[in-house]
């Protein structure tokens, strides 16, 4: 698909048609649609996430990225479309299950509580118990050990786990983010890159994490608003616009300058650009 | 996969030891024990007989029904929530049990369970109306307490024809329910009442609650980072329903230790006594933006709350004076309260 086929948005009309591709996806969104009351937020989005690949999900702000974060996580149900885990179409009830099935979530806040411990951060949501209920509550020992044991992994040997998690620099609430992410057997990564504005560095950081991810043979989608960095690890590029998807290329067939220019809407940026210079 | 060599190491860890007096700095209790230390020096020297005896049984006895309200407004607080309503609730449960037994000529126990059932209605609709609305919880449970506040007179005048309703005593049942609501145990010239039981039952609960279980999780989550607890799946709603629940059994066991201990009840629904709850929950140690707090601390509040309160008594001050201590207590328990949460950030604790 050629830049000039994807421009302007695909007809609505008729089911999605995507390339072909090598090898079968570990998640699959077939027409997927999302609506907030009337509002479609997401509107038969396709899209395939494949082992090994880094597909980027792109589009300004209210364009639907987050929407396809919260189906794919499981914090929200989708309303029409099919979600497929391994070719097997599922409809996740709670954030847990999409877990249980390997898809796990770096969010763009990170998720973290600031005021509470580390290993409580680590592990909410999914603590680990023992007894049984009424008398059921947290293994703690389990729990500090399992949080340090996963820190270590990420490269934070020896955190003191009990500190409260506003106490970490930032880099260190990333990487408390990833090994929570990767700590029950993630298949699927979703990096939901902060749209905060971020230091070279910790762009550097979520880059590291999205390599490490893909050459661990794990199916990534980084979601972010920066075509830059997108094409700097990117294997595919998906353009949401309005909900919809504008575009689905891969590397051979777009550029950096392409990407830029498509995610700014293109003839829209060269016009301003005319403006602005005339202005002068 | 990349090898550890070649994993990026993110941030520098952290192998300082954090020291003992730095940590405990950080607990949302410590000031709270600390007032009740200095508030024992303080009315100690001025009244001597405040630490007999006697002066521990009412200091223990005003502390213990405050003590009770406070730990279940606290649990809210953590959560980041708040009820009104639980003040009135307790009055409108003791009115319900009361009018079961004298005008239906009921058991006192099947009453209770009915008066039970209905507060923990009322707190299922609460807890909905937060959940459904996501409206603040000051202005959904201030809609409850005004229908119980006019509903409880309603009702209590046109079945009883009377703001008081009493004469429970010797209703079937009575024996077993004082013995469990209102024993009093003599010791020395201290009369202890049995509520002091059940507040310390109350703060282990919720102590317990909040710091083992994935209950407790949700709860500091939901009020630490609504979205965090929400992206994780914390299961936000029905933890906020718990929470009202558990709220007005706090306040049913209110009403029913008062509706034994004077063997009746005045319907006079007011407002106050939520107000005093909120204030020793704060003095206790809870942020009010939700997200800290404990169940210790709440203990600690109401045990200085009672300090002062018998103190001020016992030593012949004013009785105007408690409410001028309680508002500086508060003042300095909110300014205590910004410098624990900073030094919380800034300081690792274990």
């Amino acid at each position: 698909m050629s830049v000039q086929e994807a421009l302007p948005f695909p007809e609505p009309d008729g089911a999605p048609v995507l390339p072909p591709v090598s090898a079968a996806p570990a998640l699959e969104l077939r027409g997927v649609t999302v609506r907030y009351g009337q509002v479609p937020a997401l509107d038969r989005a396709s899209l395939r996430l494949v082992p090994g690949t880094v597909t980027c999900l792109l589009g300004e702000n209210g364009a639907g990225k987050s929407t396809v974060v919260q189906v794919v996580s499981g914090v929200r149900r989708h309303d029409e479309g099919e979600l497929l885990v391994d070719g097997r179409p599922v409809r996740f009830r709670r954030p847990r299950q999409a877990r249980a099935r390997g898809i796990a979530t770096i969010w763009q806040d990170l998720a973290v509580v600031p005021l509470m411990t580390v290993w409580r951060n680590f592990w909410l949501g999914d603590e680990p118990t023992r007894g049984v209920w009424p008398f059921r509550r947290i293994d703690l020992d389990a729990a500090r050990e399992g949080a340090a044991r996963a820190l270590e992994r990420v490269g934070l040997p020896g955190l003191n786990v009990n500190q409260p998690a506003a106490a970490l620099q930032q880099g260190q609430r990333h990487s408390l983010a990833v090994a929570r992410a990767v700590h029950f057997g993630a298949r699927v990564l979703v990096v939901d890159e902060p749209a905060a504005p971020l230091t070279v560095a910790q762009h550097a950081l979520v880059l590291r994490t999205v390599v490490a991810a893909r050459d661990a043979g794990v199916a990534v989608l980084f979601v972010t608003s920066m075509p830059s960095y997108a094409h700097l690890v990117g294997d595919r590029f998906v353009l949401l616009a309005g909900g919809r998807v504008a575009a689905d290329l891969t590397r051979e067939d777009v550029d950096v300058e392409g990407l830029t220019q498509l995610m700014s809407g293109g003839e829209a940026l060269a016009t301003l650009t005319a403006e602005l210079r005339r202005g002068r | 996969m990349v090898t550890a060599a070649q994993r990026p190491v993110f941030g520098v860890p952290d192998r300082r030891p954090p020291s003992r007096w730095r940590r405990l700095l950080t607990r949302p209790s410590t000031p709270a024990l600390a007032g009740v230390v200095v508030a024992l020096v303080v009315f100690g020297v001025q009244a001597p007989q405040l630490l007999g005896a006697g002066g521990w049984a009412s200091v223990l006895d005003a502390s213990a029904l405050i003590g009770i309200g406070a730990v279940a407004i606290t649990l809210l607080l953590v959560a980041g929530q708040f009820d009104v309503s639980i003040g009135v609730l307790s009055v409108a449960s003791s009115v319900t049990t009361g009018l079961l037994v004298t005008e239906a000529g009921w058991g006192l126990w099947p009453s209770l369970a009915v008066s039970l059932l209905a507060a923990l209605a009322v707190g299922t609709v609460n807890g909905l109306l937060v959940v459904v609305t996501g409206l603040p919880s000051f202005l959904v449970t201030l809609a409850t307490f005004l229908v119980l506040q006019g509903g409880t007179l309603v009702v209590a005048q046109t079945v009883a024809g009377t703001s008081l309703v009493d004469g429970v005593e010797g209703a079937p049942g009575w024996t077993s329910v004082d013995a469990v609501f209102g024993s009093v145990l003599t010791l020395g010239d201290g009369r202890f009442r049995v509520d002091v039981l059940w507040w310390v039952a109350a703060v282990l609960l919720a102590g317990w609650l909040l710091r083992r279980t994935r209950f407790g999780n949700a709860v500091y989550a939901l009020g630490g980072s609504r979205r965090a607890a929400r992206e994780l799946g914390v299961p936000t709603a029905w933890t906020t329903v718990a929470l009202y629940l558990l709220t007005a059994t706090a306040a049913w066991l209110l009403g029913t230790l008062a509706l034994v201990r004077q063997g009746g009840v005045p319907v006079a629904p007011g407002f106050g006594a939520e107000i005093e709850y909120l204030v020793v929950a704060v003095i206790g140690g809870c942020l009010l933006g939700g997200g800290y707090g404990s169940a210790v601390g709440a203990a600690a509040g109401a045990l200085l709350y009672g300090t002062v309160r018998t103190g001020i008594g016992v030593a012949g001050w004013p009785p105007q004076a408690f409410q001028v201590v309680l508002g500086v207590l508060l003042v300095v328990a909110l300014l205590a309260n910004g410098v624990a949460r900073r030094r919380l950030i800034a300081v690792p604790r274990s």
